[in-house]
């Protein structure tokens, strides 16, 4: 098909990827469910299911990357692609405010309603408190600082934000060698940030008694710390990518969208981060 | 539903039989796609209603047990919700939004064809629950804790259909919301559009906003069930009420992503058959948008027995209340738009007759229901079932019923019989108030809702209530009668089969052809 | 067209069925209000619905005008006019003068309502699944109230009652005109206790507690149900308040207070086998049957079998720390706050030694007492 018979908005042939995609979703969510209630061969499914989600992106993505390369996609398609990026970023950025919205809503409404007087027939003594794990539970735990290791990983971040742009500053001047740099530079960074984060996962569980269950704090901490963890690795994943495209001579100083889309999803991680950094681990 | 569109010049090997449904990256049979779906969900969720109002047709538990109608009324929710109404939104933004901005396609042809296909996966992980030990979910569509937590294996599956609904919802609103932004003919400016463009523009955006946040509360539902935390639970300093919260502000926009394209259809349909322009079309747009944005401020009018402090329930109550205005501006305009015209009332302009009347009753009752004071006492009563079914039964379901005589035409190259959609209508809106009306006196009588088995002084509304609900039920059939006639065969339909019709969609042939304004029109 | 002649004769005959509905004393509002509240929620329902009615008449006496009258059939040409901004603004300004009179009355409701305090009695309300408890703190004193209409009725075997589903076995009672405050919290999953003569509906949130009054204006027996979903017999947890003129109240609670002396003896008591069988029969209907079935043969997949089970045939100590610790992440409630040493001892052994089991073994009050914490 060829790009000039419709206008030149290119439309792509009919295409297995998406059922692919719907099969590895059905096996991620029967499999998950089948592993969590331990169900004999539950884990094969997830794993299957997994799989299957993996070689459909690379075969999709892929398929994707060719058809740029070969100059398929004029400028519309490119604005669209713009366009469904900020609208998929602004749709990750309400996930996060739900679960933002639940540490607002424990930390000013249901924690202080729980020491109130009515309440304390149900809880007595209880005094609430922040953090806290609750009047119910008995095992305590010592809330994570602020200004060890978040502190650093704060600064890691933001230097990664840095490098991204100094890497894009390099490619908008077709200066290849900065943008190559640049981008080694932040994968590095992004992948020093996991490592410490893994690490203070490891010192709360083992030290700390932080856990998913220590109460709603521990819920919090590690629900909001850990889906941004997950994206920061589908971050550094992505930037691998477009390293790796990079190193095989994509992308134009004109035209490099796929650069611009993961450089945004980078700072929007970032930005979560700051979030993250004020209102889960310094107030 | 198109044979001929096979005769495509595209020649690549496209598969031709069950797999160009399955590959396809054609907005409009993605769309065929997206309709037949929500019809075959409608047969499923739809029985289950039947199987609900048989067994509340007389006190007594007769035919289910009283947790198998739990599983009934939470699954016929969900299904209703997510399975029919907004699927059938989708298959129409599909079909009509490239045919009236005068774009070659949707934005993103192979990712649209994914939204549709994680329907089917979803619809089977929830079908699959009802024969899990335990049975399906039964703490209803709104999934409240701790009730949800106690439930088995099928209460996971439950979870992750809804993880996978959202995705397909994600995908498939940015796919619209880029198309509309993006793919406009030339001179086609935003407030050239069709409204019913405008308002999928606005759902899209709410389902941006909204669907993630769902994702979240069921994934705070998830792990609070299996991997120990506490956010519902108020041994942890938790709240099972924050559920509620987190639920209900993905909730109350949800309701306006079902009714927004259903007030887009009615505001094509309305001056078509009256011949005249849309009364207003400026002040609907901006009506449009004004709910979209108060959707997000009135959540917990939802949750008035809560107890929560007066001063929320104030806030509250005023903010519902505001909704009234851009709403009876949009009624007012609506019928101004009828007023002086030339009308005929052929099925659909029926249909958004009618839609407007009952939608606006469902409208009152719900002002009735924002007055924190009176919601204390018909809060969870069948004041409110009949409130919301009149909202998305006479409102949603309405709509798409009046937009599928509309744009049938367009679709298949052949009308509808007449008679038969006329015989459709007048049953379908009679027996939509015998089975809906009652259930006001019911609630305002005291009567729960999510009930197998009730008092006696409840009987004979019930009665009443049951034996609209089964002419109801049976009177669908001969709207897939209809259709189904209408695919294969009847009078040829003109490009144009509408006299007063306006827009880009009625310039091609009917049936539309398979691929359409590969050059894009000019809009002056 | 025959249709378009049907029509009317169809839609009179259904206006005539619903007028003959109306006449035959079908409840279409309302139960008569019987407190203060609810007589000013009903006063402010009638306004709201007789506003929305006018506005309806108004406007859709327009839309149908418009139909009858601008028909093409009659040859009505169609204007091209499509915007007014006076008339816009107009349409837009009146709803809102209209919402502020709402608003108003409204508010004023809502600061009644949420005025709880100086209350002459206080009553903690507990939802259960599925039943209520009502403890007056004052008094000190505390008791269970369980649905009383037979299954037989339920089941179809037996012709019902006229309180059929909305009767207890002890109702909860006030004495008249007096400010009653209930604290309403939930023991397991969201209940919502609701009269709705006393115009009181409040969610019980297991965990956290909320207030509620109202006063009674006149003596009476006054009936409500469990108005959010709570599982399996959401259905069947009926509320019923018996008020009372104060001199009958008195007489009640001490006829209350009486008892739970009595109760508090039996602790000490050893019973016979007979005495334990015959008490356990009736806690384990009120208590256990719902789940575990009259016959204790369970729900398969949903609710465990007590016929045969591991635990009511296994070790004693673990059975009687399973009733009363309950079971964390499933439906199985503790209850060893709900129920006196008597009664789970006298359960337990009915659990062991009925329902198809026969473990031969006996359990006392005494056992129980050492094995709570």
């Amino acid at each position: 098909m060829s790009a000039q018979s419709h206008g030149g908005y290119y439309l792509p042939a009919p295409s297995y990827w998406p059922i692919l995609g719907s099969a590895a979703l059905l096996g991620l969510t029967l499999g998950a469910t089948l592993f969590i209630h331990q169900v004999a061969g539950g884990g094969w499914v997830l794993l299957a299911g997994f799989a299957l989600l993996v070689w459909m992106l690379f075969g999709w993505f892929g398929q994707v990357i060719g058809e740029s390369e070969q100059g398929l996609y004029n400028q519309q398609v490119d604005s669209g692609f713009r366009w469904s990026m900020g609208w998929f970023i602004f749709s990750e950025v309400m996930f996060f405010a739900a679960f933002f919205g639940a540490l607002f809503y424990v930390r000013t409404l249901s924690v202080p309603d729980l020491t109130s007087a009515n309440n304390a027939l149900l809880w007595p003594g209880y005094t609430g408190g922040w953090p806290t794990q609750g009047p119910g539970i008995k095992e305590a735990f010592e809330p994570m600082g602020a200004w060890g290791i978040p502190a650093w990983n704060t600064l890691i971040l933001l230097s990664s934000g840095v490098t991204v742009t100094w890497a894009h500053w390099g490619l908008k001047r077709g200066n290849r060698t900065q943008l190559i740099a640049g981008l080694i530079a932040t994968v590095a960074l992004g992948l020093l940030f996991l490592g410490l984060q893994a690490y203070e996962y490891h010192h709360a569980y083992t030290e700390l008694g932080l856990t998913l269950g220590a109460g709603v704090y521990g819920a919090t901490f590690f629900m909001l710390t850990g889906f941004h963890g997950l994206h920061v690795t589908l971050g550094t994943i992505m930037l691998i990518t477009i390293l790796g495209r990079s190193l095989a001579g994509h992308f134009t100083p004109e035209r490099h969208f796929a650069f611009e889309a993961v450089s945004w999803y980078w700072h929007f991680v970032d930005v979560v981060w700051l979030g993250l950094f004020i209102f889960v681990y310094w107030l | 539903m198109q044979a001929h569109a096979l005769e495509h010049e595209h020649g690549h090997g496209a598969p031709s039989g069950l797999m160009r449904w399955v590959t396809t990256t054609n907005h409009k049979d993605i769309g065929t796609l997206y309709l037949w779906f929500a019809a075959v969900m409608f047969l499923l969720a739809g029985s289950m209603a039947m199987a609900i109002r048989a067994e509340l047709f007389q006190p007594g538990l007769q035919l289910v047990s009283p947790d198998f109608f739990n599983q009934l009324t939470t699954l016929h929710g969900l299904i209703m919700v997510f399975g029919v109404i907004m699927p059938a939104m989708t298959g129409f933004a599909n079909w009509q939004v490239p045919l009236m901005i005068g774009a070659p396609d949707m934005a993103f042809p192979r990712m649209n064809n994914w939204s549709f296909w994680i329907l089917p996966a979803a619809a089977i992980l929830l079908v699959i629950s009802l024969f899990l030990p335990g049975g399906a979910a039964a703490a209803g569509w709104t999934l409240y804790p701790p009730l949800f937590i106690q439930g088995g294996i099928s209460y996971d599956l439950t979870i992750f259909a809804i993880h996978i609904l959202g995705a397909s919802s994600i995908m498939g609103s940015l796919n619209i919301i880029t198309t509309i932004l993006n793919m406009r003919a030339p001179g086609m400016t935003l407030m050239k559009m069709p409204l019913f463009v405008w308002t999928w523009l606005i759902t899209a955006f709410l389902l941006i906003a909204v669907m993630p946040v769902l994702a979240g509360a069921v994934t705070m539902l998830l792990t609070d069930r299996n991997f120990d935390t506490h956010f519902f639970n108020a041994a942890g300093g938790g709240d099972p009420v924050l559920f509620q919260h987190v639920f209900w502000f993905f909730g109350h926009p949800e309701v306006y992503i079902l009714i927004l394209p259903a007030f887009g259809i009615v505001s094509q349909i309305i001056p078509t058959f009256a011949r005249k322009p849309l009364f207003g079309y400026a002040s609907m747009v901006y009506a449009t948008a004004s709910i979209a944005i108060l959707s997000f401020l009135v959540w917990a009018h939802h949750m008035f027995t809560v107890g929560m402090p007066a001063v929320g329930q104030l806030y509250f109550m005023y903010a519902t209340m505001l909704i009234a205005v851009p709403t009876g501006v949009k009624v007012f305009n609506w019928v101004a738009t009828m007023w002086r015209g030339s009308l005929t009332f052929e099925t659909p302009m029926l249909f958004a007759i009618a839609f407007v009347a009952l939608f606006t009753i469902g409208g009152f009752t719900g002002l009735v229901l924002a007055m924190a004071p009176v919601d204390i006492q018909l809060h969870d009563t069948y004041y409110v079932v009949a409130h919301f079914h009149y909202v998305l039964v006479s409102g949603a379901l309405f709509a798409i019923y009046a937009g599928v005589y509309y744009w049938l035409p367009k679709w298949t190259g052949h009308m509808y019989n007449e008679t038969l959609g006329k015989w459709h209508f007048w049953l379908s809106m009679i027996s939509f108030n015998v089975l809906f009306f009652p259930q006001h006196f019911l609630g305002l009588a005291g009567m729960p809702r999510r009930i197998p088995d009730y008092a006696v002084q409840f009987t004979e509304f019930n009665m009443i209530s049951s034996i609209g609900g089964f002419v109801f039920g049976a009177s669908q059939i001969l709207m897939l009668i209809v259709v189904l006639q209408c695919i294969r065969g009847g009078r040829k339909a003109e490009a144009k089969p509408w006299e007063g019709a306006q827009g880009l969609e009625w310039t091609v042939p009917s049936p539309a052809p398979y691929h359409t304004f590969e050059t894009p029109p000019v809009v002056k | 067209m025959g249709l378009r002649r049907a029509l009317p004769v169809v839609l009179a005959a259904a206006c005539a069925s619903l007028a003959a509905a109306a006449w035959a004393d079908y409840q279409i509002n309302f139960p008569p209000p019987k407190s203060s509240l609810a007589y000013a929620i009903n006063d402010l329902h009638i306004l709201i619905m007789w506003v929305c009615v006018g506005i309806f008449i108004v406007v859709f006496g327009t839309m149908f005008y418009a139909i009858w009258k601008h028909r093409k059939s009659v040859g009505h040409q169609a204007a091209q006019f499509h915007e007014s901004t006076t008339v816009e603004i107009i349409w837009t300004a009146i709803p809102f003068l209209i919402l502020i009179g709402m608003a108003w009355p409204a508010t004023r409701l809502i600061l009644e309502q949420k005025d709880t305090s100086n209350p002459d009695v206080t009553i903690k309300v507990t939802g259960y699944q599925w039943k209520w408890e009502y403890d007056y703190l004052q008094d000190g004193v505390k008791f269970m109230s369980v649905l009383a209409t037979p299954r037989e009725q339920i089941e179809n075997k037996a012709p019902k009652g006229p309180n059929y589903l909305l009767e207890v076995d002890e109702p909860m009672v006030v004495p008249v005109g007096k400010k009653v405050r209930l604290l309403l919290t939930a023991n397991d999953v969201i209940h919502a206790w609701w009269v709705p003569a006393l115009g009181v509906k409040q969610d019980t949130i297991p965990g956290f507690i909320r207030d509620a009054w109202f006063t009674a204006t006149e003596p009476g027996t006054y009936r409500g149900q469990c108005a959010e979903l709570c599982g399996k017999d959401h259905g069947f947890m009926p509320i019923v308040v018996e008020v009372k003129s104060e001199a009958d109240y008195a007489a009640w609670l001490a006829d209350k207070k009486a008892k739970v002396a009595a109760a508090a003896a039996d602790a000490g008591k050893v019973f016979s086998k007979e005495e334990l069988m015959a008490r356990g029969a009736t806690v384990y209907n009120a208590n256990c049957a719902s789940c575990h079935m009259p016959d204790g043969k369970g729900l398969p997949g949903v609710f465990p079998a007590i016929t045969g089970s591991k635990v009511a045939t296994g070790a004693k100590a673990g059975h009687i720390g399973i009733v009363l610790a309950g079971k964390p992440g499933s439906a199985m409630p503790a209850f060893g706050p709900q129920l006196n040493d008597a009664d789970i001892a006298a359960v337990v052994t009915y659990q062991r030694n009925g329902l198809g089991n026969s473990t031969g073994d006996l359990v006392q009050p005494a056992e129980i007492k050492a094995l709570r914490k």
